[in-house]
């Protein structure tokens, strides 16, 4: 799926892969770019995207497979509750007792058309769930990535540049820690202390109920608060959505920090150790502009694919995140429709979820292609 | 756990993995492995030995001066305090880690023999099987392994929360979605392994497919598996814990579990009763932090970009090729991907 820059972008492309596919093992800094040209870039992004297909298809069968391998959904949120021939009733009302393969073929073509389904519970289509509930859920995410932004990479700079002295091996295991601690944990213990002990920040939620009013007068409100509190031209309302965002971006960000400040850390360590960076050293260049322009750049080109692979790990840790902070989105739902065993809307939004993961995977592998030639084969 | 082989003494055991690492390793890096493993065996004593260690039973409520009572902060009778549902909080974080090494355990077990044996046919025999196995591979790999696990407790306990539901659909979801890690890695070492000279010697002296594959092909295959195996049996026990963090974990009668532990604790936190919240987390975070310094230490010394301070350009032709995971570990989902990148986009 992805691409040999996950190893730092100058040390030889070939070594890993070459052994794997045979390919060209010579190690070059510039022979790249010619090798890599003659309509590559085309070639890769349709084969790349016709990939999209299986991958989707896949997933979705096997969430499908397993989910009516044991029974029905009726079953499954009513068992034993109703009497079994009104279950039978609503079973047959459903259409779950037919043939599973119609059933497959039914489900795949209203995948096609976009209808995930509707929930059991409250009788919504799960795309309307999604819409009405997604835009909180990004929100979430790209506060969480800009935490990750912020602490990762100039950490990860300073541990490349104290390498294995004090500084380095405290961060190092920061990065571990990040890792290590659950996204909920992280959550609980941030609102322990400074939502409940300190009082500084709000316990749970998106806004407070005076924001939440202000924002729903709007026309046409987006979902994303922060727009919508801008919006609003009232600076208590923009703080307020400020306030109740912290904590929730703090502990899902913290989890993708780590990985940044890993990755940073191993790749500048790997380009501070080149010769166009000795070569830079020699002509007089100073340590901090090494530092900044020489080693960092290239070294940020992996960060660009890791991105992709995190955007799964958000997207978990926001189901867990809002499960936490009760952040009304996506994840908070799903797990209030767990809590209601409502499977049909859960199939659903995992199957969108999945799809939504596979997607953004490509678009990370488009950019990726775009920046960096080699990936392009 | 697979990730101490250090204690069955045998012959040769200086080259075992880990063993062979922990010889290898210098000052910070002996540390954090010496650190890893200790946290590990603890984890793995405190699960072989819970019932000597904790004062009371996981679903105990009262002994013989009556009830606990729910909520009480920690005391002379209770270290860490009681939970919401009156239980002994030290006690199920004691038992709480036998639920996460036995999920850790089926989930290496399950993951390892799949992986490496699909690894090994894909890369030795090729053709249709291996590019339909890359792809089902590249698919799952990107599945969100806590999402597959809630369709599995679905599938698995039908929504009822049990013992054996929860451990088996956290173990068996990080099993589909570690296997084509596995599977990469093994399939990767295979074709490299397969056009070495002595495996066409073997050929040539008329040695089977099978015995090449096992004797030959997967004796030189098994470099990067102490790695993944790390990580697996880190994920393994986050994976369990979100689950049981939903709600959809294992009841408290049924055995102790931390994720759940904590779904519990949410109200807690907010009235300002810290103690069942933080012990179960704390738990989860030395457990995870142990492994995974196991990991992190296992992948530095295989890369001698990381492992050493002498002048890394000097080795740069075989960093690609020694790096396990090229960003560390943590870059998993994805860390593994520099191994054998696109490989049927390639074609």
């Amino acid at each position: 799926m992805t691409s040999t820059s996950t190893t730092g972008p100058l040390q030889p492309t070939g070594a890993a892969d070459a052994t794997a596919t045979g390919g060209d093992a010579t190690p070059g800094r510039k022979e790249p770019r010619t090798r890599g040209s003659g309509g590559g870039l085309g070639r890769y992004l349709l084969v790349r995207f016709l990939l999209i297909i299986p991958t989707v298809f896949i997933l979705v069968t096997v969430v499908f497979v397993l989910m009516r391998a044991t029974g029905d959904p009726i079953t499954a949120a009513q068992g034993g509750r109703l009497p079994a021939d009104q279950l039978a009733e609503r079973i047959h009302q459903a259409g779950y007792d037919r043939p599973i393969l119609v059933q497959y073929g039914e489900y795949l073509g209203n995948i096609l058309q976009g209808d995930f389904g509707t929930t059991l519970s409250d009788s919504r289509p799960v795309t309307e769930v999604l819409t009405t509930f997604g835009s909180a859920t990004l929100e979430l995410a790209c506060y969480a990535l800009l935490v990750a932004f912020v602490v990762g990479i100039p950490l990860g700079l300073v541990a490349a540049y104290f390498r294995d002295r004090t500084h380095d091996a405290l961060l190092r295991v920061f990065a571990i820690a990040c890792y290590a601690t659950p996204v909920f944990f992280a959550g609980l213990l941030l609102k322990l202390v400074f939502a409940v002990q300190l009082d500084w920040l709000p316990v749970s939620g998106r806004a407070s109920t005076r924001s939440e009013i202000a924002m729903r007068q709007l026309d046409d409100p987006t979902g994303i608060y922060l727009i919508d509190a801008i919006r609003t031209g009232n600076g208590e309302v923009v703080s307020d959505v400020l306030q109740h965002a912290v904590l929730p971006a703090i502990a899902l960000g913290l989890l993708t920090a780590g990985v940044f400040l890993r990755l940073v850390r191993t790749n500048v360590i790997g380009t501070l150790g080149s010769g166009y960076v000795d070569a830079a050293r020699s002509r007089g260049v100073r340590e901090s502009r090494l530092l900044r322009k020489h080693a960092y750049k290239p070294a940020l080109i992996p960060i660009i694919t890791v991105v992709g692979m995190q955007v799964a790990m958000l997207l978990v840790g926001a189901v867990l995140t809002e499960t936490t902070f009760e952040w009304r989105g996506l994840g908070f739902q799903l797990s209030q429709y767990l809590q209601a065993r409502d499977f049909v809307a859960v199939q659903g939004i995992v199957v969108l979820l999945a799809v939504i993961v596979a997607v953004t995977n490509f678009l990370v592998d488009v950019i990726a292609a775009l920046i960096d030639p080699r990936v392009r084969y | 756990m697979a990730t101490t082989p250090a204690t069955t003494p045998r012959r040769g055991w200086r080259r075992l993995p880990v063993v062979h690492q922990l010889r290898q390793s210098v000052g910070l890096q002996r540390g954090m492995l010496i650190a890893g493993l200790v946290l590990t065996g603890l984890l793995v004593l405190t699960a072989l030995i819970a019932p000597l260690l904790a004062p009371y039973g996981y679903n105990q409520l009262r002994d013989a001066d009556g009830p606990f009572g729910a909520q009480q902060p920690p005391s002379a009778e209770h270290w860490l305090g009681t939970t919401v549902g009156g239980f002994d909080v030290l006690s199920r974080v004691i038992y709480g880690s036998r639920t996460a090494l036995l999920v850790m355990v089926i989930a290496i077990a399950a993951s390892l023999v799949i992986g490496v044996l699909l690894g090994l046919v894909s890369g030795y025999f090729g053709g249709w099987l291996d590019r339909v196995l890359v792809v089902a591979a590249d698919a799952i790999y990107a599945f969100p392994s806590l999402l597959l696990a809630i369709v599995l407790a679905i599938v698995i306990s039908g929504g009822q929360s049990s013992m054996w539901g929860g451990v088996l659909a956290a173990a068996l979801s990080i099993t589909v979605v570690f296997t084509p890690q596995y599977l990469r890695v093994v399939r990767a070492e295979t074709i490299r392994i397969k056009s070495e000279a002595f495996v066409e010697s073997a050929r040539v002296i008329g040695a089977s497919n099978g015995r090449i594959m096992t004797k030959h092909v997967l004796r030189n295959a098994t470099r990067t598996l102490p790695l993944i195996i790390t990580l697996n049996a880190s994920e393994a026990v986050l994976t369990l814990a979100g689950l049981g963090f939903l709600g959809f974990g294992i009841e408290p009668t049924k055995a102790a579990e931390w994720g759940y532990d904590l779904n519990r604790a949410i109200a807690d936190v907010t009235s300002g009763i810290w103690w069942t919240s933080v012990f179960p987390g704390v738990a989860i975070v030395l457990s995870v932090l142990g492994i995974t310094l196991v990991g992190e230490s296992l992948n530095d010394l295989a890369d001698p970009r990381l492992r050493t301070r002498r002048a890394s350009a000097d080795v740069q032709g075989d960093v690609a090729a020694t790096s396990v995971v090229p960003g560390g570990a943590l870059t998993v989902p994805g860390g593994l991907e520099g191994l054998e990148p696109g490989t049927e986009a390639a074609r």
